[in-house]
């Protein structure tokens, strides 16, 4: 797939906070139907390199490219014209609101007259609640009186419901127990084979290795390296993570 | 919350209602507020005469509880309405006493559309421009409001050099209420059943759209009941305000300004008053808007997760702009209401406002730490505040002991909201 025109090209993308170059010339890529994991300490920059691509945090210098033109994305709306989804670790959600109005937030249905149509959203909601997560029946509560488990398939549904083309997971089995994260596992194969793109961060080694195509290691702000997960041991990541040491092999 | 509702069979029924704890306590406050009082001044509390003054007395306050409801759920404050108030009722009865009769000459029929619409728009000017420096420049709504509220009142004396302005248009005095401004006995009979009629066909279309999506909707009799209550709410406040009689040294004015003939044993009676009309008018759409729209949505999203929302998409800082600028709009409604209602512009005009209507707001159950809030509640609470002022009034509380008491009420109420929020988990 080398020789194809990637989904998403990050070119040497930094941002600095306050003099601290949270991300120094960064440059990653990502094609359709690949899952490429982000890996790193808590500040390595994974999260701040992903934010420049869903629109949260402005780049101050760099370049993205999906589908090799040249992107603009200054904020969230611009992201989501690109259809690029994003969960993010703290899951966004608004906790004084349902659960059919945070999958919406942004995005409401509306009635001829432009009126917010709470039950038409309400069962959508239902529809794909019911294949995400059968277990889910609290509909009518704010999303603060659900379990975290119940709160991370609202998110999951607001980035898939809305046709992404480029998905991005910011630690999405964090809060989950085992069968769940099973579940997101599921999930992100058969988003996979639809041909999405898909950016893991993750803190966990294995969840990578077996979910990812590609790893990228991020230490101190600056790309340590990608490589095939296919042609590294656990090992070989934890060395690039810890000691920022590329392993002797060849760079994909 | 789907606990189970085991105890007592009264908490399923109003369940089933669909009408929830907090709204029931509120209502039952004001209920036992006003039977007290009538109590306690021996039937002179209940009256149609002090129920048709103190729905008027709430009407300027309330209508600027709505707007607050939308800034304090996103998490602001607005200390500046008060003020606000003054300067827009300043500057709009110097037009029209001052400018308009210039222009059009004295008296002109369109001086009342001219000044009502000026009130609007510089409101919403003046909130626009707090809600940019507080959205774009980032400067706390506190200070920007507090700003606001020394600048307006300093501005307002600029005006007329403190000059109190009057008297003001005669058509713009019927918009404050009082003995002209009413609808008559037939219109407000009109209004009261049109209103009913509304009522009862949101609730009955809202039922249809729910049993459409297949959804679990409230038994009949549940909806009945509610439309039992709506219908005989309006048409019962309608026939005590139509029991009110004007009285007999306003009849001669009264029956000319209705084009009804003056004999001997004529009674005229009041009806349900103009600045009512204009509350319940901005209410519903109140309700609307924070319901129904997107804009309503995304000032929820934003007090309940600021971060989550600019995530979604919402642009927050404009979305700041907006509130404070609808805030600034009701406030140039009120500020028609309260100067019509006196007739007559002078400086003091809306002192402490800024505390009455967020009082109203709180006590109406908006979280001061933003997502929660809801356009009835802050009336309600609007009305509650009233009425202990007007109840204390009647009684022959001492005005500082009325402070004291209303001080009290509203930490009280606070808590309660505070320990009632902690049970329910909301």
């Amino acid at each position: 797939m080398t020789n194809k025109t990637p989904l998403v090209e990050l070119r040497n993308m930094s941002i600095a906070f306050g003099g601290v170059r949270a991300v120094d010339d960064v440059s990653l890529d990502l094609h359709a139907g690949e899952v490429v994991g982000l890996l790193g300490h808590n500040g390595a920059g994974k999260s701040t390199l992903i934010k420049m691509l869903s629109g949260a945090y402005n780049a101050d210098s760099g370049e993205i490219y999906i589908n090799g033109e040249k992107a603009e994305i200054r904020n969230p709306r611009d992201a989501r014209r690109y259809n690029i989804e994003t969960i993010y670790q703290t899951l966004a959600l608004a906790d004084n609101l349902d659960a059919a109005s945070n999958l919406f937030l942004g995005r409401e249905l509306v009635t001829g007259m432009g009126l917010v149509d709470d039950d038409a959203m309400e069962a959508e909601a239902r529809q794909i609640m019911q294949r995400l997560n059968p277990n889910f029946q609290k509909f009518s509560d704010p999303v603060s009186a659900l379990s975290g488990g119940q709160r991370q398939s609202v998110a999951i549904a607001r980035a898939v419901y809305f046709d992404a083309k480029i998905l991005i997971m910011d630690e999405p089995t964090a809060a989950l127990g085992p069968h769940e994260t099973q579940m997101v596992s599921e999930l992100i194969q058969k988003l996979k084979a639809d041909g999405i793109g898909i950016f893991l961060i993750s803190h966990d080694i294995h969840d990578v290795m077996t979910l990812c195509d590609r790893a990228s290691v991020m230490k101190n702000g600056k790309m340590v390296g990608t490589v095939d997960v296919d042609s590294v041991t656990d090992d070989d990541l934890l060395g690039m993570i810890i000691l920022g040491k590329h392993p002797h092999q060849k760079e994909v | 919350m789907n606990s189970p509702t085991t105890n007592g069979s009264a908490k399923t029924f109003f369940n089933k209602l669909g009408i929830d704890l907090r709204l029931l306590g509120m209502i039952g406050a004001l209920v036992i507020l006003c039977v007290m009082f009538d109590l306690i001044t021996g039937g002179r509390f209940l009256t149609p005469r002090n129920l048709f003054n103190l729905s008027v007395q709430t009407a300027s306050v309330a209508v600027m509880a709505t707007g607050m409801v939308f800034v304090i759920v996103t998490r602001n404050i607005d200390l500046s309405v008060g003020s606000m108030l003054g300067f827009i009722g300043m500057t709009v009865g110097a037009l029209q006493v001052y400018y308009f009769p210039d222009i059009v000459g004295l008296g002109h029929w369109s001086i009342w559309i001219m000044a009502s619409i000026a009130a609007i728009i510089m409101g919403a000017a003046l909130g626009a421009v707090q809600g940019w420096v507080v959205g774009y420049l980032t400067v706390p709504a506190f200070i920007v409001t507090l700003a606001g509220l020394l600048i307006y009142r300093g501005a307002m004396w600029w005006v007329t050099q403190g000059q109190t302005v009057a008297p003001l248009d005669p058509t713009f005095r019927l918009l404050g209420g009082g003995a002209d401004g009413t609808l008559g006995e037939t219109l407000s009979w009109g209004f009261g059943i049109v209103a009913s009629l509304i009522a009862v066909g949101l609730i009955l279309a809202s039922r249809r759209r729910k049993a459409n999506h297949g959804f679990t909707v409230k038994p009949m009799w549940a909806e009945g009941i509610l439309i039992a209550l709506a219908a005989g709410l309006v048409l019962g406040y309608v026939y005590i305000m139509n029991s009110y009689k004007i009285a007999k040294g306003a009849l001669p004015r009264i029956a000319e300004a209705r084009g009804i003939e003056l004999t001997e044993g004529l009674t005229l009676y009041h009806g349900v008053a103009i600045p009512v009309i204009i509350l319940l008018v901005v209410t519903i759409g109140m309700t609307l808007i924070s319901t129904r729209t997107r804009f309503g949505r995304y000032v929820y999203a934003t007090g309940g997760n600021p971060e989550a929302a600019e995530l979604s998409g919402i642009n927050t800082r404009l979305l700041t702009v907006k509130v404070f600028a609808l805030m600034g709009a009701l406030t140039g409604i009120s500020a028609i209401i309260a100067s019509a209602r006196l007739g007559a512009v002078d400086v003091g005009l809306g002192t402490l406002d800024e505390l009455r209507v967020i009082a109203a707001a709180v006590i109406g159950g908006t979280a001061l730490a933003g997502g929660f809030g809801t356009i009835y509640g802050a009336v309600i609470g609007a009305l509650i505040m009233q009425t202990l002022q007007s109840g204390m009034a009647s009684v022959g509380v001492d005005a500082p002991l009325q402070s004291i008491v209303v001080g009290l009420v509203l930490v009280f109420a606070v808590y309660i909201d505070i320990v009632y929020r902690r049970k329910t988990g909301a």
